[in-house]
């Protein structure tokens, strides 16, 4: 092959490769970035007792409420997208879309308590996660989730004089 | 307003019921945000410009729905419950609903006062962390 053909050959898949590439290296170290930013988020805020109850949890008195939430909106890397397709064809497990809502789920309570933790909470209940596919397009496969938490924050009793 | 989505409120009592109140919102993404969630898509992760879109379209529909509740003669709104449904493409329908009702502290909780029911939705940095004293 002449010099020009290989050059046509790059023109034709280097934009592929270098955008699978860029998903693979650039993408994974976001996730993992992620997921340490989650870990220590959460040591911090999950201090607060957080429960899917609707009622106080027992030992818990409360002298107020308010509606706290958090949400997020996250987005599969080009490798992934690319490596879930493959997958389909065969079935099974998709690893990397299960990490994915992972990411967004935590990220969410994580805002979430976070707002709780502003309003010096003493408990958050009846807390509600929903996920909604947003922008699935035609020619875009590449799953775009926003994931909101929200909850009832249970402000501490004013102490009686 | 007291805005919760328990069916209680701790430290308050309920006296009447006021009805149903329902606030919703429909958003179209535009296109320079399109773009940049876009290039965003590539490298995966969170894309920002679509959460601050929905989180302020989410508070939209919340202060209509408690706009509607204030009609009413309400002073809160109990169990709320959101949900949301992409109607078109690139366009998404947020829904809020809950009960009205007027409420009570209970005895020996007079002083109480509780934030904005919005709050919960004002942008990151301005978290209207509205204490009570």
């Amino acid at each position: 092959m002449t010099w020009l053909e290989y050059f046509n050959l790059f023109m034709q898949c280097g934009p592929f490769i270098i955008l699978i590439g860029l998903g693979f290296f650039v993408g994974s170290a976001v996730e993992r970035a992620h997921f340490k930013r989650l870990r220590t988020k959460e040591k911090q805020l999950l201090t607060i007792p957080l429960t899917d109850l609707k009622t106080q949890p027992p030992g818990v008195i409360g002298g107020g409420a308010v509606l706290v939430s958090g949400s997020v909106v996250v987005a599969s890397d080009y490798f992934k997208t690319i490596a879930a397709s493959l997958r389909k064809l065969i079935g099974g497990e998709i690893r990397s879309f299960e990490r994915l809502m992972e990411r967004g789920r935590r990220e969410a309570i994580c805002r979430m308590m976070q707002q709780a933790h502003h309003m010096n909470a003493i408990a958050v209940i009846n807390l509600r996660i929903e996920t909604s596919s947003i922008g699935r397009m035609s020619r875009n496969p590449s799953p775009m989730v926003e994931v909101i938490a929200y909850g009832t924050a249970v402000l501490p009793a004013r102490q009686s004089s | 307003m007291i805005v919760v989505n328990t069916e209680i409120i701790p430290g308050f009592e309920i006296l009447e019921l006021k009805g149903l109140v329902q606030g919703n919102t429909i958003r179209a993404k535009h296109l320079g945000r399109d773009i940049a969630a876009s290039l965003k898509n590539l490298v995966g992760g969170e894309l920002k410009g679509y959460t601050e879109l929905l989180t302020e379209a989410r508070r939209q529909s919340l202060e209509r729905m408690m706009s509607q509740a204030q009609q009413l003669g309400a002073n809160a709104v109990i169990n709320v419950r959101f949900t949301t449904s992409a109607i078109t493409q690139g366009a998404a329908e947020l829904y809020a609903y809950g009960t009205a009702v007027t409420v009570r502290p209970i005895e020996g909780n007079e002083s109480v006062t509780s934030p904005d029911g919005a709050s919960a939705f004002r942008p990151e940095g301005s978290s209207g962390s509205q204490v009570p004293a």
